[in-house]
């Protein structure tokens, strides 16, 4: 049986939706100088929040239910690693911990138990007059729902953003000498705290793109590991806008490629190829020589 | 504030938040509580069949997490360390099950051990070779653990019938013995509890427990002053708290559980970082901490039962309990960096 290279390649692109989303705002969070393992919190949130949000305001009211919801758990970050100190690493752990417990809880006393299956409307995809033509990267890029095209505007304006404008500037060196930028006349504390809050919204985001662009429900832990992946995937994309892309455009292929063996009947199991963008991450980092990509003072708390 | 005012605290501000929650739900909070109790602590049955038997591979993971945390060392892998403890166990344990018990027991925990000591090794060894975050390499580990263990139940360990995923049942002279007949606590206890207290004099009266303490005050000065080699004894950390999480998982497979499956952890390698920060990482403390997470999850599960309260709220607790200690351990002036 051969496989139909264009259709894997468009669902790769599927698959690393949400992860680029995600971990693009964790590039610009990491970039500040802060690990946010609360976005996979922020990803759960995002969720429930365009469970919620679509039912009250459809498709773009679920999306915007999302960014703000996965921004308030990047608040709760900012409260508690900026404002009080506290460890970021631990702080992420509990506050990824907390989302998972509470969406589970609100979903039970919200919409019953489990079993009551809640649907909201989810967005197709739109192929892209003349581009989506060309053979086969075409449908790959340009037959997708819309925030996949949101996603790439973002990606081109955030690598100009942070390589061409001052505030781009002020972002990197905050994750690099945060004395120097302060120096500067910049506050680090105030660009973290805003680093950490598009961070979740953009994990936010990518929860939404789980629930109104593929699942069309909301499910308890429907994440699924995913934020960490994202954090996976700015580390293998060793901390830039480009790297990131292709990152993800990666870890969206690997988690395909089991679909590809299944139909070549290659008995290869497909553990494998989940565990597989993990082991990865763990190779090319041990292969980045002392973390020589990686922002300076990264989870570097503030001293003043 | 002193640590027991802080943890005392952290408790006090968990209890009202989550009471707070249960009254905005709807849910009946007299009957909410009642189940609580009851499941934790109601009955012999929910003492000693629910919550010794949820506070024995909290106590071991916690004591993991806190010795790890004590040297500085961000373990937060202690889940996969778990699960490939577990793993091991299952796989020693089924091929020695013949075996007389005096030899085939210790070989079966012992390869939990061993497995959880390379599982966290192996994230010890990238950073001290190459200088990845821990952070990130034993969070990732986590994930291959789990994809490991659902490989191994569909795959090379499933049972013969291929029906399950899941693996064949331990035979009794691999099992841990019940420490009392007809209830579920198991021997596992005991270990837990004896090595909890070992922890505690290895790291307050020794030498080596020492240079942990140094080490995880300041590397450098622990380096410079105290002439203490930090890779030697950081490695060490990352062993032993491998091994401590590995312990784990065999003990929950040798003595609960009896076969490998893809569900055997609800996350104790997680909630472990909420039982060590409760006990400020103190080994002893982590006894108390232990059981009292134990009874929230034992209680939690019956509030599910009986007031129809989402168990997923343990969680909530458990993460505001971490977030609760880590406020107040900073709002503290010149609190030690944890």
């Amino acid at each position: 049986m051969s496989i139909d290279t264009a259709e894997f390649l468009q669902a790769s692109v599927r698959t690393a939706t949400p992860l680029a989303l995600a971990a693009y705002g964790e590039l610009i969070t990491e970039r500040a100088g802060v690990i946010n393992l609360g976005l996979e919190g922020a990803m759960i949130a995002g969720a429930f929040g365009a469970l919620v949000g679509a039912g009250i305001g459809g498709v773009g009211g679920g999306f915007a239910a999302a960014a703000v919801a996965g921004c308030a758990t990047a608040m709760l970050m900012v409260l508690v690693v900026l404002w009080l100190r506290a460890d970021a690493v631990i702080a992420g752990t509990a506050v990824t911990m907390l989302a998972l417990g509470l969406t589970g809880t609100l979903y039970r006393a919200l919409y019953g138990t489990a079993g009551a299956a809640l649907s909201v409307p989810t967005i197709g995809p739109v192929a892209v007059p003349g581009v989506s033509q060309i053979p086969l990267l075409g449908r790959a890029f340009f037959e997708q729902p819309v925030i996949t095209y949101v996603l790439y505007a973002l990606a081109v304006a955030l690598w100009w953003w942070m390589g061409r404008t001052q505030a781009g500037l002020a972002l990197r060196a905050t994750g690099e000498r945060p004395e120097a930028a302060m120096a500067a006349g910049i506050s680090p504390r105030r660009v973290r705290a805003l680093a950490l809050m598009f961070g979740g919204a953009m994990g936010g985001l990518a929860g939404g793109v789980l629930v109104l662009a593929q699942v069309g429900t909301f499910s308890e832990g429907m994440s699924a590991g995913r934020g960490f992946i994202a954090i996976a995937i700015v580390v293998l994309g060793r901390w830039s806008a480009v790297g990131v892309a292709g990152a993800a455009l990666l870890f969206g292929a690997a988690s395909q490629l089991q679909y590809v063996f299944q139909s070549l009947g290659w008995p290869v199991p497909y553990q494998l190829f989940l565990a597989l963008p993990y082991v990865l991450t763990l190779l090319v980092l041990a292969g980045t020589p002392r973390r020589a990509a990686a922002p300076a003072s990264l989870g570097v708390a503030l001293t003043d | 504030m002193t640590p027991r005012v802080i943890a005392a605290a952290t408790v006090a501000a968990t209890i009202v938040a989550v009471l707070g929650m249960l009254w905005t739900g709807g849910y009946d909070i007299a009957q909410a509580l009642a189940a609580l109790w009851n499941g934790a602590f109601g009955t012999p049955y929910a003492v000693l069949s629910a919550t010794l038997v949820r506070a024995t591979p909290l106590l071991f993971v916690g004591l993991a997490v806190g010795i790890a945390f004590r040297a500085g060392v961000l373990n937060i892998g202690a889940e996969g360390q778990l699960l490939a403890g577990a793993a091991a166990a299952v796989a020693v344990g089924l091929s020695v099950g013949d075996w007389p018990r005096v030899v085939a027991l210790p070989l079966t925990l012992g390869a939990g051990v061993v497995a959880g000591a390379a599982w966290a090794g192996v994230a010890g060894w990238l950073k001290l070779r190459f200088g990845v975050l821990e952070v990130i390499s034993t969070l990732m580990l986590n994930f291959v653990a789990a994809y490991g263990v659902s490989w191994l139940v569909r795959g090379p360990l499933q049972e013969p019938t291929r029906i399950y995923p899941q693996t064949v049942e331990l035979s009794a002279a691999v099992r841990l013995p019940a420490l009392i007949d007809g209830h579920r606590v198991h021997l596992g206890l005991v270990l837990a509890v004896a090595l909890a207290v070992a922890t505690w004099w290895i790291l307050t009266q020794t030498a080596a427990g020492f240079r942990v303490r140094a080490v995880g005050a300041s590397l450098s000065a622990a380096q410079s002053a105290g002439g203490i080699r930090p890779t030697r004894t950081l490695a060490v950390v990352f062993l032993a708290s491998g091994a401590l999480a590995g312990l784990a998982g065999a003990s929950e497979a040798t003595g609960v559980t009896f076969a490998l499956y893809e569900g055997l952890s609800p996350g104790y390698g997680y909630s472990a970082i909420a039982v060590a920060l409760l006990a400020r990482l103190h080994p002893l403390a982590i006894i108390a901490s232990a059981l009292l997470f134990g009874a929230l999850e034992a209680g939690a599960a019956a509030m599910q039962r009986d007031a129809n309260v989402p168990s997923v709220l343990a969680a909530v607790v458990e993460a505001m309990i971490i977030l609760g200690v880590l406020a107040f351990e900073r709002a503290r002036e010149g609190g030690r960096r944890l």
